[in-house]
């Protein structure tokens, strides 16, 4: 073996100009560049949105909750006067069931989406991370809708 | 236990901790809560026998822990819409949870009372 190679078909170094503008380096390809047979859309911005939404409802849901702790748990002698006439009386008035709605769908899907990173954190195993969540969305669409029924047929003469 | 291994993020790890444990534990709880809520539409008596479960001392001072749970989360939670929306937000991270635990304890010591006062009055009379 050689230790001084100094001819044949050793790599270009930095001082040989091997382009010049009547040569041009060829022009390679970036490996992820689209290109026409590139689907339009591999992913969503599905996260981002799940980030943004956080956030947004987390305002809302501030002054939705802290109202409702407010006049259930605080005013007016505290839990002692929460009774079905009590709930009756509240949501004798549209502007309370509006209120009682946006904070079911609101809260309910914060903390979906809040369980939903939980189980992608701790849950290692691609299996019980699947039924984990499965197990998740169907109790949030269960109680989503079953509160929803409930505000919406509420009859206070049910007796 | 070698040193300089084990992570501690001081108040921004321990703050995501509590924000995490807080969220978890009210989720459970707003799941039981529109299940309660819902023995509206199965007859009065039914929603009242349940509601006198909160009246319980027990469930009385749960719900004063649930207070502390959902006013620690929310006010961590707008300290978090800051850190992530407010320039300086992440340089005052520190100073924005110190204030978050100084209103969090007002509030809470505010709430003592107004949320209890059904078990303050069951137990020692008027």
């Amino acid at each position: 073996m050689s230790t001084t190679e100094t001819t044949g078909t050793s790599e270009p170094t930095d001082d040989v100009a091997l382009f010049d503008v009547d040569h041009p380096a060829p022009v390679i390809e970036p490996p992820r560049a689209r290109t026409a047979k590139t689907p339009k859309s591999t992913r969503g911005n599905f996260e981002m949105y799940g980030w943004l939404f956080m956030r947004l409802s987390g305002i809302v849901l501030v002054v939705l909750v802290l109202g409702h702790l407010l006049i259930q748990l605080v005013l007016d002698g505290g839990v002692s006067k929460v009774g079905f006439a009590f709930v009756a009386g509240r949501w004798a008035s549209p502007f309370w069931q509006v209120w009682d709605l946006a904070m079911l769908w609101l809260a309910m899907l914060h903390g979906a989406n809040g369980l939903r990173t939980v189980i992608n954190d701790y849950a290692e195993r691609d299996n019980t991370r699947f039924w984990l969540k499965w197990l998740l969305y169907a109790a949030t669409v269960f109680t989503v809708l079953l509160g929803t029924l409930v505000i919406f047929t509420f009859d206070p003469n049910i007796r | 236990m070698p040193a300089g291994t084990l992570y501690r993020g001081r108040e921004g790890m321990w703050s995501w901790v509590a924000h995490r444990v807080t969220g978890v534990l009210i989720f459970f709880f707003l799941f039981v809560h529109v299940l309660d809520t819902a023995l509206v539409r199965v007859s009065p008596e039914a929603y009242d026998d349940t509601v006198a479960i909160y009246k319980t001392p027990l469930v009385n001072l749960m719900e004063y822990g649930l207070v502390a749970a959902i006013l620690f989360h929310a006010l961590n939670g707008l300290r978090v819409i800051a850190v992530d929306f407010w320039s300086k937000g992440a340089k005052y991270q520190k100073q924005m949870l110190w204030t978050v635990m100084g209103v969090w304890i007002v509030l809470m010591a505010g709430a003592f009372y107004p949320v209890l006062q059904h078990t303050l009055r069951t137990l020692f009379g008027s």
